[in-house]
Parts: structure tokens; sequence; C-alpha cells
């Protein structure tokens, strides 16, 4: 299945022209399960080739396993673990870890829905008297914004500083040489350099007095597998910092999206506030905050479906596409959140499975349920909404919604 | 039941009779009603209670934290059976078609699947057996009474074979901070089933928990003082060790007396029976109406040379009970293979010890990923030059990879490299136990001369 | 409520331990143990726990006690 016989259809699922309904090229892609691209390098679409792949312990995060190394916007910078191969990333997700879930710090993430309720209360109290809402500016955007600065230790009046570095390294994520300006490359280099030193910055304070927010513990905490560096902190810092508020974004305002486009659904959320467990669920796999995973690198020949990709290729995994494969998921492109069996890629899977997703996953239930149960007969204003540029972190830029509409 | 009408009529009113109500026995008949078997659907179990689920009674039901009687498992759906519990089958009457209980009732059936599990292997003296203090666990009343003697803070558990289960219990002895001597007359834990060089990995987390570890050593006697209660045990080598507490895990014996003269191909090592599951007669040939499934079924298995595999594995009873349950509602053209690769796991000393396929059908094994040291790592094992196997420590994100190589006999060692590489990626022998250790006596003789009168019958056999 | 996990397909994600840590506990860093009937007070965080399992081990009895054994069949 190494043919080139649609060179187009990863082209035009990357312009933006597509970024509102990719879903369709997706269906496209899927023609060809491993397709070798024109560069050489090899794009995945199908569940279970994606789910193979994503547990075959030949496929590299590392940049330095591919063959013709890309254009980077690390900047040589110390990776975090999410491109980082064993056994250094299972040290540096354990280090993270101890301090955000089990083993060690078990109830963290499910003693925090008091104050999420709290966030997400406040936030919709300001909705009082607007005729318009943005849900993106008005509270997807904040409310996750607001928990990933508290739990880093990181000022919240500091937003409007990294919210520009983060915008420019989310744009240079799908760096593409041929068809991008040098710049999209460039201004994100040197974003992420901003970031490092302001969160090197924050971290120095850190060093010696110990506190409760995840920097400090980072920076004084022991451990079994010892203290990480400096550059290790701040690299794993920047990671949850964007991953912690990028996605949860996303997947809020798709969730709000999807539920205004099917109000029976919406209504039943209102009548059976359960029902937002496997709803959104449903939605990591419809609407998923993430749907590509740029690159991954072979680190050895490997054999998926029919194909041998050979050692050193770069991998593009459409995760997006994989949750939406007919031969996995019964009538893929329907919303049911009674859908049973939902193993969807919307967290990916395998070692590097979302460090944050249960976060997620509780800020969503969080936040769509009270908004759901709080806004008064709402309603898009334009449908489909404006999207942000990128196409691996997908979703609407601004979604307004009016309430009281007939 | 060959035309399609006779078998919409079995769906529609037939009998179906499952003797054993375990896992296997439950999963299948809630797998029944899901194909659409209306007929009526008897549940024969020789423990009293609901179904309920047994690994959780080496772990956490030891160390405290649940209770032996909480472990009862969730239903899939309904299943709207008779449940005749509390007696044991001691017959099938295949040319009458009834399946005998011990107290003389007799039940008729059309089909039936047997899933009468395994029982825990007593102590070989049944005087010191019943000594007090001296266990087995299988039961939740087994369960029950040791978690009792543990919360009791004895001086010493003595636990005997190091096998998974004896592991297990010898670990939580260490969690609760119990001295414990494990005796196995292995070279190492884990032996049997894993072979030498995770045995020696398994003795290593063994010792560095604190576990009086004493390999090659065979316990000859358990002494009780005046009370009736166990106080020490002697080894073969001539050496004594006092403890309050001894668990006896020498295995499992499968259930299958009760069918001593029902003409089945059933014997010490399990029920045989086809990919279909339905089980062999005595001469090895398939039956019709009779279905096995779980721990007591001895199924081919085409990966590992059509060989005859038993398991005592929970998923590989849950996968059975789905196929025998399908195959017992369908027609010849529509009816499934059990085909899965099998799956195993145990939890002991902080480590998810996980594995995929056969081990024991090997000849090496090499570390393919990970450290050893680190206990974080995955063995593959091989038989002439193909991946049979693998087995993970705290490393279970990979195995789905290896099952794939299980399955296209991908070539053994593994060539390609992986990130993470461990220090020795030398293949070494597997080294099981020889064949002495393995060996069971005959269970059957064969009959007659010309093709037509060639028939198998069973030997006497004891346990 | 019952619960039942399949520790056959479980990876060890340990998402379970994240949402419900009263029913699910990691044992080290990988080995899951779990309280296979959580007091009904735990039933959100347990249906949380169920949904957001990545290979769907975890099976939430769907009867809730009915169609128990009739304790007049055993002898």
């Amino acid at each position: 299945m190494t043919t080139t016989e649609m060179p187009g259809t990863l082209r035009r699922i990357l312009d933006y022209s597509s970024r509102a309904d990719p879903y369709p090229l997706y269906a496209e892609l899927r023609e060809t399960p491993v397709a070798r691209q024109e560069d050489g390098s090899y794009v995945v679409s199908t569940y279970r080739e994606l789910t193979q792949l994503l547990h075959d312990p030949h496929l590299s995060s590392d940049v330095r396993n591919l063959a013709r190394p890309m254009p980077s916007a690390e900047g040589g910078g110390t990776p975090a673990f999410i491109n980082v191969d064993p056994p250094e990333h299972d040290r540096l997700r354990r280090m993270a870890m101890r301090h955000f879930g089990p083993p060690h710090t078990p109830g963290m993430v499910a003693g925090m829905q008091g104050d999420l309720t709290a966030i997400v209360s406040g936030l919709i109290d300001d909705f009082a008297g607007k005729e318009q809402i943005d849900i993106v500016d008005d509270f997807a955007y904040p409310f996750p914004v607001t928990v990933i600065c508290h739990l880093l230790g990181v000022p919240r009046e500091d937003e409007p500083r990294f919210r520009l570095w983060v915008n420019d390294i989310i744009n240079s994520i799908d760096y593409d040489p041929k068809i991008d300006p040098k710049e999209k490359l460039e201004n994100g280099v040197r974003a992420r350099q901003d970031l490092r030193e302001y969160i090197g910055g924050l971290l120095e304070q850190r060093h010696g007095r110990p506190g409760d927010d995840l920097l400090s513990r980072l920076a004084n905490d022991d451990g079994p597998d010892g203290r990480m560096t400096d550059a290790e902190i701040v690299a794993t810092a920047n990671l949850l910092l964007i991953a912690g508020h990028e996605t949860t974004v996303n997947l809020i305002t798709n969730g709000m999206l999807t539920l205004l486009r099917h109000p029976e659904v919406l209504q039943r959320l209102r009548d059976e506030p359960g029902l937002v467990v496997p709803l959104v669920e449903e939605l990591l796999r419809y609407e998923p905050p993430v749907h590509i995973i740029p690159w991954r690198a072979a680190y050895s020949d490997i054999a998926v479906g029919d194909t041998v990709i050979p050692k050193g290729s770069q991998i593009m995994l459409m995760l997006a596409s994989g949750s939406r494969d007919p031969n996995r998921f019964h009538d893929p492109d329907r919303f049911d959140p009674d859908r049973r069996d939902n193993q969807h890629l919307g967290f990916g899977s395998g070692i590097h499975l979302c460090f944050g997703g249960p976060l997620a996953r509780l800020e969503t239930q969080i936040a769509l349920t009270e908004l759901v149960r709080r806004l008064d007969r709402p309603s898009l204003v334009t449908d489909p909404p404006p999207y942000r540029r990128s196409p691996v972190l997908r979703g609407p830029i601004h979604l307004n919604v009016e309430q009281g509409a007939g | 039941m060959t035309s399609a009408d006779n078998l919409r009529a079995f769906k529609r009113d037939g009998r179906i009779v499952v003797v054993g109500a375990s896992l296997a026995g439950l999963r299948a008949a809630e797998a029944l009603r899901d194909e659409g078997f209306t007929g009526s659907l008897t549940m024969i179990g020789d423990e009293l209670g609901e179904p309920y689920d047994r690994p959780p009674l080496s772990k956490q039901v030891l160390t405290g934290w649940v209770s032996a009687g909480d472990t009862t498992l969730p239903r899939r759906r309904d299943i709207n059976a008779e449940w005749l519990l509390g007696v044991p089958a001691s017959g099938l009457d295949l040319a009458t078609n009834h399946v005998r209980l011990a107290d003389g009732r007799e039940i008729p059936f059309d089909r039936v699947l047997i899933s009468t599990g395994v029982r825990a292997r007593p102590w070989f003296v049944e005087s010191e057996a019943a000594l007090d203090g001296v266990f087995v666990v299988r039961t939740r009343e087994h369960a029950e009474g040791l978690q009792r003697a543990l919360a009791a803070g004895p001086s010493r558990v003595l636990v005997i074979g190091a096998g998974f289960t004896g592991s297990e219990i010898a670990s939580i002895c260490r969690e609760r901070d119990i001295p414990v001597t494990v005796a196995e007359l292995a070279p190492a834990p884990l032996v049997g089933a894993l072979g030498a060089m995770i045995g020696d990995v398994a003795a290593d987390m063994q010792r560095a928990h604190g576990v009086d570890l004493r390999c090659g050593v065979k316990v000859t006697r358990l002494e009780g003082d005046a009370q009736g209660r166990f106080r020490r045990a002697h080894f073969d080598d001539g050496s004594t060790i006092d403890a309050d507490v001894a668990v006896v895990a020498l295995g499992g014996i499968r259930n299958t007396e009760w069918l001593r003269d029902s003409g089945l191909a059933a014997g010490v090592w399990g029920i045989a029976c086809d990919t279909g599951c339905r089980a062999l007669d005595l001469n090895g040939l398939i039956t019709d109406d009779i279905f096995v499934a779980g721990d007591v079924a001895r199924c081919p298995n085409p990966i590992y040379e059509y060989r005859l595999i038993s398991l005592e594995h929970w998923a590989n009873a849950v996968e059975q009970a789905q196929v025998a349950a399908h195959n017992m509602v369908s027609g010849q053209a529509d009816r499934w293979p059990h085909l899965s690769i099998p799956v195993f796991w145990s939890i002991q000393f902080g480590v998810n010890i996980k594995s995929v396929g056969v081990p024991t059908f090997a000849d090496e094994v090499v570390v393919s990923q990970g450290s050893v040291s680190d206990r974080r790592f995955v063995a593959a094992y091989g038989y002439r030059g193909r991946v049979t196997a693998a087995v993970s420590f705290n490393n279970a994100k990979w195995l789905d990879h290896y099952r794939k190589l299980i399955e296209t006999a991908a070539p053994f060692p593994p060539p390609c490299p992986t990130p993470d590489q461990p220090v020795d990626m030398k293949p070494v022998p597997v080294d099981f136990p020889g064949p002495t250790l393995l060996a069971q006596g005959a269970t059957v003789v064969v009959t007659g001369h010309d093709p037509g009168e060639r028939r198998v019958t069973a030997a006497q056999y004891h346990r | 409520m019952r619960i039942v996990v399949d520790l056959s397909r479980c990876e060890g994600y340990a998402q379970c331990a994240f949402l419900a840590p009263d029913a699910f506990r990691m044992h080290g860093e990988e080995a899951l143990m779990y309280d296979p009937n959580p007091d009904d007070a735990q039933r959100e965080q347990v249906l949380r726990a169920a949904a957001a399992c990545p290979v769907q081990a975890i099976l939430v009895d769907q009867l809730e006690g009915r169609d128990v054994p009739a304790e007049a069949s055993a002898s």
C-alpha cells in the first residue's frame, strides 16, 4: 500500500480551507492506510494501523532518529518527555507524574472537582448581561488557563505575555518548509526561547522553597529517580503549560459546538447530567482536540499493514482519522454519546498517552454540564465558526452563541 | 440438530445446562442470551452464592483491603436461569443426555457446557492438611480464612510453592510486614511457567523484598502441636522452620473426576476439545452437544502446532465462554474457532508481570527491551527461530506488539533494535524444569486391532 | 456496586486511579488493584473511571443486583 495515488489529500487537509470539515478528506486518506508521500514520509490514517504503531517499540519520538531531520522549532533546547524515547521518556514522565497522579499523588485530580466547578461558575456568572457570548474567549480559554497556571505555579496575570509565545509555538508545530514562510518557524523558535527563559525565571525563585505547585515540587522534591535538572523541569513545565490549556480549550469549544449542532443531545444532557461522562468520550472520538501527531520516526524498519516503513522515515499519525474509521467504529460519522466500546484515539495510545487526560476530562465534563445547565436556549451565531490555523490542534478561534433565541 | 429448522427450535425452547457456575459459566450464559437463546438455562455449581471473581482472592483480599464476600462478579445482562447451587455434578450420561447431581437429581439437557474449572491441590497428607493454620487459596472461604490468619500477626508464614499464587501471597505478606519463607522444589520461583531466566529475576525480587526464599527444597512434613495447630515444617534436607501459617500453593486439580464414566476425553489434564469448544470423546472423536470452556478445557492451538493446551487464565475463560456459547446456538457453517493468543498477568512486589503467548512453548528467551535490573523490561520467547511468547515486567504497553509478532510467526530473536536497548541482547536457553517434574501417569489404554474395532478406554487413575 | 477489571487488557494507564482513587489504586507504576464492590457513594467516580479506561477493561454491573440465584434452589 505504498502508493501515492492521492498525493494531494494530505496537502488539502493541511490547507486552512478544509479546517471546518476535514473528515471527508480523512475518509479519502483511509483508502490508503499507510501512504508514502512524495518526500518519502508516511501518513497513517486507519485505526488498526495507528494503534499498532503506537504500541510498536520501533516508533521513535526522538527527532534525532529521522534520516532527514526536520527544521525543528525546538531550537536545540532540552526536549520534554513527549519528544523522548524510553528509558529517558519513562523516567521523565514518571518524575513529573509523581506530583500529578498515581501512584504517588493519586487523589489530586479527583480532589480538584470543587475548585474547577467554582471557576466555571464564576466565568458563567460573568456572562450576565451579555447579548453574545464567545465560548472561546469568555470561557473555554480562561478556564483551563486558570487551572494550569494554578497547578504549575505560573502567575495568572502573566497570561497576556505567554499567550503570544504559545500562539507562535502552536503555529510552528506543523511548519512545512515547502509552503510556509520561514518566519513561521523562526517565530516558533524565538517563542520557545522566550517561554523557556520565563519559566526558568519562575523556577529560579522556587529552589529551596517548598510549595504545593508543580514547579516548586519538581524543584525541591527528590524521588526514587532523583531530581530533574533545571533544563528538564523547564521543558516539562513548558509542555504542561501549553498542552494543559491549548488542547482543553478545543475540547470544550468543540463540545459546545457539537451540542449546539445536536440539540436533542443537548436537551438530554440537561435532563440527565450523568450523560456527560460518555458524551465527553464520544467527543474525544468525534471532534478531538488533537487531530494529528505531526511526526514520529522509524527507529528500525517497521512493518505495518502491507507496508515496510524504512528506518529513519518520518511518520505522520492521523489520530482523528483513526477515530472515524468505519472498520473500527460503527457509523463513525454519527455523534452518539451512548456508543459502547469507545476506544477512541482522542488522547493517543501507548506510552505517550496524554499526560493530562484525566484533568482534561474532568474540566470538560464540568464545563459542558454547567454551560448546558445555565445557558438559556443557546444557539450558534455562525456555523461553521471561524477556525484557528492549526490542523494539528484543531478548534474554533471564536464560537459566538446567543441566548434566549426561539 | 442438522437443519436450520431444528436449530431455530432449539434456540427458541431448547434446554441448555451449564455445569460450573464461575467466570466461564456465567459469561457463557450471558453470551447465550445475547445470541438469542430463549430456551431453559440451568446453572449448576458446587459452591453456594453467585459467581465471583477469583484473582482478587490472592491479592486485594489478602491485603485486608477488600472482603472476600465482595468479589461477586458484575453481570453483563440478565440471564434468566435456574440456579442449582451448592451441589456438585457427579456424572454425565450421554446416552440419555442427563447431568447427575451428587444428591441424586438428574437434570436433562439438549446441550451442555462443562466449565467446572480447577480446585486447589491440597497438601498430600490429609491429617497435616487439616492442621489449624494450613491453608490453600482457591475459594472465598479459603481467602477469608487466610486473611484472618494474616491479620492476627503470625510470627512467620510458610508458602509452599513459588508459582504465581504462592509468589503473590509472599508479596502480600511482605507488604503486611509479616516474615515469610517460600519453599520451592524448582531452582527458582515462576520457573515452571516462565523459565530459568525470568525465574532468576523473580528470585532476586523476592529476596530484595525480604522473602526467605528456599529453592530446590521439598517440604516433607507439617508438624502440629497438641492443640492441632501448625507449628513447624520439615524439609528434605533435614532442616526445619517454625511458622504459624502454611499456605499450600501447589497449583490446581482439574475437576473432571465426575466425568470418569462419561465417555469423554477427560482426565487429569482436562477435557479435550476442538477449537470450537466441542468436547472430544474418549476415542478422540468430536461430540455434537457437549461443549467445554475455561480452566478445565484442553484446546488445540494452531499457532502452537495444534497442541492441546489447558490454560488457567482469566481472559481465556472469558473468550472460550464466548466462543462456546456462540457455537452452541449456531449451525456448523457459522461456528467460530477459539484462536486467541493467551494473555496472563500477575501482580507481585509492586511489579505488573504480564505474558502473551505460551512461554513454555519455547527453546530460547531474550531480553528485547528495557532493563532487567530496573525490573522494567520485555523478554521475548522463541521456538525454532520464531517468536512464540513474551513476558513484560512493568512494560505492558508494548505487549500488543509482541502479540502481533506471535500471530505473524515473526523471526526470533526479533532482529530490529528499539530505542530502549537492553544491556545484553543474547538469547539464552529457556531452561524449563525437566519432563520428570511434569510427567503424569497413563490416563488411557487402547484396545482392538481392526480400524473398525480400535477403541480407547480410560485407565484407572488417581490424583 | 459490582465491578470487575479485565486485567489481561489493562495496560496500566492509571486513568481509573486518577478519577476514582478510592476504588482503583496503582500498586507500583503499572499494576492495578481495585475494590470489586465499591460503596455506592463512589458511583459517580467509578462510572467516570470506567468510561475513561483507554482499553475499556472495566465492567460495571448492568443489573444492580437483580437476577440473583434464589437461595431456595440451594440444597
